[in-house]
């Protein structure tokens, strides 16, 4: 097909990888387990601290591809695979859903009826806030990620031996409907899984502050795995400083937008200083999580505004590489932010757990990634657009 | 080198934007730096094609945005915690949360506009915006739907014959030669152009008036105004009368209110005696209601020389003779009653302000007629020598 012009030869990752991913995962697994029967509600918080890093990289990948189907846009789809592969782990994530579901006791303070039972605002909120229609949620919005996951990766993984163009066409219609769709479903995710641990609390710009991090994360996995393969020669050759550039500059976008959601929740609560409001922050204020404030700050906004501020920086492999980890890991540091000071209302303890899970995530997504490689292109060689990618020039 | 001052440089048309990129790329090949491509839309890879640099313009974005950014801070943090400290929403005085949106407009708009300027400034050469190639043939179809390259003459390789043979050889359709115009030339400060510009500011100013304050004009809200409310001076519908003033109810006294027993006859037959002791404290009342009320006309020290240069006549010394001999009671008389062209100072001032005067103007008698002994009383309390 058009292996020949892309410069493209499907090669095997090399055979350390999956090792590398069966021992994270496996030392993830163990520890983990191990962690839940000496602190179970600590582990729970950390494991969904963990999962909701696999969640956002999940989603924030497969609306990447939306995006591209839906805009048009040809410059990326050379490594669109990459995202399809990031997003694989989707189906598997009602599976990871059980630990915390069958745990939602020491996760959620709503589930409680003998507290709700003495609390006024959370018998208002207990039509939505209970454990029934919490689960109900769950499985029907993973449900219908899954199932958007399943439609476009198959279509384009079609287009490889058929080059069928209408399978492009139909990828374009699906994306109309899952983007919209994505909106509320994230929004939905990010409220029931992190805004309703601390139930009284509420945030209308929630589901875009959690958008705007997920998306952020998957554009940073996304570079660093392009940027890996290629320098490796597992993508085509012809990926050049201008995917880099559009790469870095839609990574310094979110870091932007990120910015602007974060401060805009922020200042709206600061200013009106609304005692039903203000408390989360002011949790986040005292007994050492003012540190993780303030780092969060500079390390997710500040740090990576100036480093993708130039040109070099964002055709740098070298500097994207390192910026895309550091972009990972600040983004596992928003989560756990946004997560832990529920548990440690006083002030932050330090436990051991909070590196095992992290761990486990890297080593599961690395084999998921592995698995896909193995079985198909990292290519979409049958897509019409590859061509326009591959001579995609910016000036 | 070229020999004909006056030429500008020589122009080729071309038919696609492939045609254009390579002839861009072998122009550059073949050492030419003073060249340029004018094609209708952006044509992606001509900057590589061209071997030009990245542009420095972004410098001139980053420097001007982060002046906005000092600028906008430090003017947020003189205006709000220097020069006119207020508290707003019980917020510290340099509440920087609130301060973030103007400073992000702020090194947006900066940047921006720097940026813009800065482009104009460089490219146009101003003030002079004209250029050679304004008008042309070449300009016309190139902005249509041809691709045109020109090589300047200013090259020093430049040779029109060698030029000439190298675009025929790239496969150029029209080849043109431009020429510099004669004299320099400002069209910006043309007349035309001008009335143009000042019709634009007339325009814009008269349609945001007209739009702002008739079509769009909408009432403040003055719901606080217009409450049932007495205003002084005002008429109102409360009462029956229509005043909004009252007065007393006969046979009625205000509170701490006395009336004053002689009033109107111009020699009392009876005075009040002062209730007042001329203490420090009184004294020290006493001067500023004085300083206040009777300066004006009596001057400072009560010599009958006012402040008022003949606009009304002025008043004799409180020092005479005849005033030194008037009682207390004599004096708050003429200050209830009024005297020859003073009038009543009933309503400006209360009883105890009055007693209050009245003593003060005792001390301001005692001391300009002061005795030897009165001299050491004084010596003897501030403990200095006073002549």
């Amino acid at each position: 097909m058009l292996n020949k012009e892309s410069g493209y030869v499907k090669k095997e990752l090399p055979g350390n990888i999956a090792k590398i991913g069966t021992v994270f995962f496996a030392v993830g697994l163990i520890l983990g387990t191990a962690g839940y029967f000496i602190e179970p509600v600590r582990a729970s918080f950390s494991y969904l601290v963990a999962f909701m890093f696999l969640v956002s990289v999940g989603i924030g990948s497969l609306f990447l591809v939306a995006l591209e189907y839906l805009a048009g846009a040809d410059w990326s789809t050379p490594f669109r695979r990459v995202s399809e592969f990031l997003s694989s782990s989707i189906p598997l994530l009602i599976i990871f859903a059980l630990p915390l579901i069958f745990n939602m006791n020491s996760l959620f303070h709503w589930t409680h009826t003998e507290a709700v039972a003495e609390d006024a605002v959370l018998q208002g909120k207990a039509p939505y806030l209970n454990s029934s229609f919490f689960i109900i949620r769950v499985v029907v919005i993973f449900g219908l990620w899954s199932l958007f996951y399943y439609l476009l990766s198959k279509n384009s993984r079609g287009q490889d031996s058929t080059g069928d163009q209408r399978l492009t066409k139909r990828n374009i219609v699906l994306s109309g409907i899952f983007i919209p769709l994505f909106a509320i479903t994230a929004t939905v995710t990010s409220v029931d899984w992190l805004m309703s641990l601390e139930p009284h609390w509420f945030s209308t710009i929630f589901g875009v502050y959690f958008f705007s991090g997920s998306v952020w994360a998957s554009l940073a996995a996304l570079t660093l795995i392009v940027v890996l393969l290629k320098e490796k020669g597992y993508l085509s050759q012809r990926i050049n400083n201008d995917h880099y550039y559009s790469l870095g500059t839609l990574m310094f976008a979110f870091t932007c937008f990120w910015g602007y959601i974060a401060f805009s929740q922020y200042m709206l609560i600061w200013y009106a200083d609304l005692p039903e409001e203000s408390f989360w922050f002011l949790q986040r204020w005292t007994g050492g999580w003012e540190y993780f404030s303030i780092v969060l700050i500079l390390a997710h906004f500040i740090i990576p505004f100036g480093a993708l501020l130039s040109y070099p920086a964002k055709t740098n492999p070298r500097r994207l590489k390192f910026i895309s980890v550091w972009i990972l890991c600040t983004h596992y540091l928003d989560l756990y932010w946004l997560t832990m000071p529920n548990l440690n209302v006083s002030g932050f303890v330090f436990s051991w757990l909070d590196f095992v899970f992290p761990i486990g995530i890297l080593g599961l997504i690395i084999l998921i990634f592995n698995i896909n490689a193995k079985k198909y292109n990292l290519i979409p060689v049958g897509d019409p657009k590859l061509q326009r990618g591959l001579d995609f020039t910016l000036h | 080198m070229n020999e004909n001052k006056n030429l500008y440089g020589v122009t080729a048309l071309f038919d696609s934007a492939n045609e254009i990129i390579h002839a861009a790329k072998e122009v550059e090949k073949a050492g030419y730096k003073n060249f340029d491509v004018n094609t209708p839309y952006p044509v992606h890879g001509m900057d590589r094609a061209m071997g030009l640099k990245r542009s420095t313009v972004g410098f001139f974005t980053l420097f001007f945005g982060f002046s906005g950014t000092a600028f906008i801070l430090l003017f947020a943090y003189w205006t709000m915690s220097v020069n006119y400290p207020m508290v707003i929403g019980g917020k510290p005085f340099f509440a920087l949360p609130s301060f973030i949106p103007v400073t992000f407009e702020t090194t947006v708009l900066l940047g921006g506009i720097a940026t813009v300027v800065g482009i104009l400034a460089v490219f146009f050469n101003l003030p002079s915006n004209n250029h050679p190639l304004h008008d042309t043939d070449y300009m016309c179809s190139v902005s249509n739907d041809k691709y045109g390259i020109v090589i300047e003459a200013e090259d020093p390789k430049f040779n029109e014959n060698e030029v000439t043979e190298l675009l025929k050889r790239l496969g150029a359709k029209k080849i043109h030669t431009v020429m510099n115009p004669g004299k320099e030339s400002f069209p910006i400060f043309e007349g035309r152009f001008v009335v143009f510009l000042i019709l634009v500011v007339l325009v814009v100013c008269g349609g945001t008036y007209f739009t702002l304050n008739k079509v769009l004009y909408l009432e403040p809200f003055d719901w606080m105004l217009e409450q049932d409310k007495l205003i002084p001076q005002e008429k109102s519908t409360i009462f029956t009368d229509n005043k909004g003033m009252r007065t007393t109810i006969e046979g009625t006294v205000a509170r701490g209110y006395l009336p004053y027993p002689f009033k109107g006859q111009t020699i009392p037959t009876e005075t009040l005696a002062n209730p007042l002791l001329p203490t420090k404290k009184v004294l020290e009342f006493g001067k500023g209601k004085f300083l206040t009320f009777c300066s004006p006309c009596h001057g400072n020290y009560a010599d009958g020389d006012s402040r008022l240069h003949g606009q009304f006549p002025n008043p004799p010394t409180l020092h005479s003779a005849r005033a030194r001999e008037f009682g207390d009671g004599m004096i708050y008389h003429i200050i209830v009653n009024g005297q020859n062209t003073m009038p009543s100072y009933e309503t400006q001032t209360t009883s105890e302000e009055r007693w209050a005067i009245i003593n003060y103007i005792r001390a301001l008698q005692r001391a300009k007629n002061a005795k030897p002994t009165d001299l050491q009383e004084v010596q003897k309390e501030l403990g200095v020598n006073v002549k």
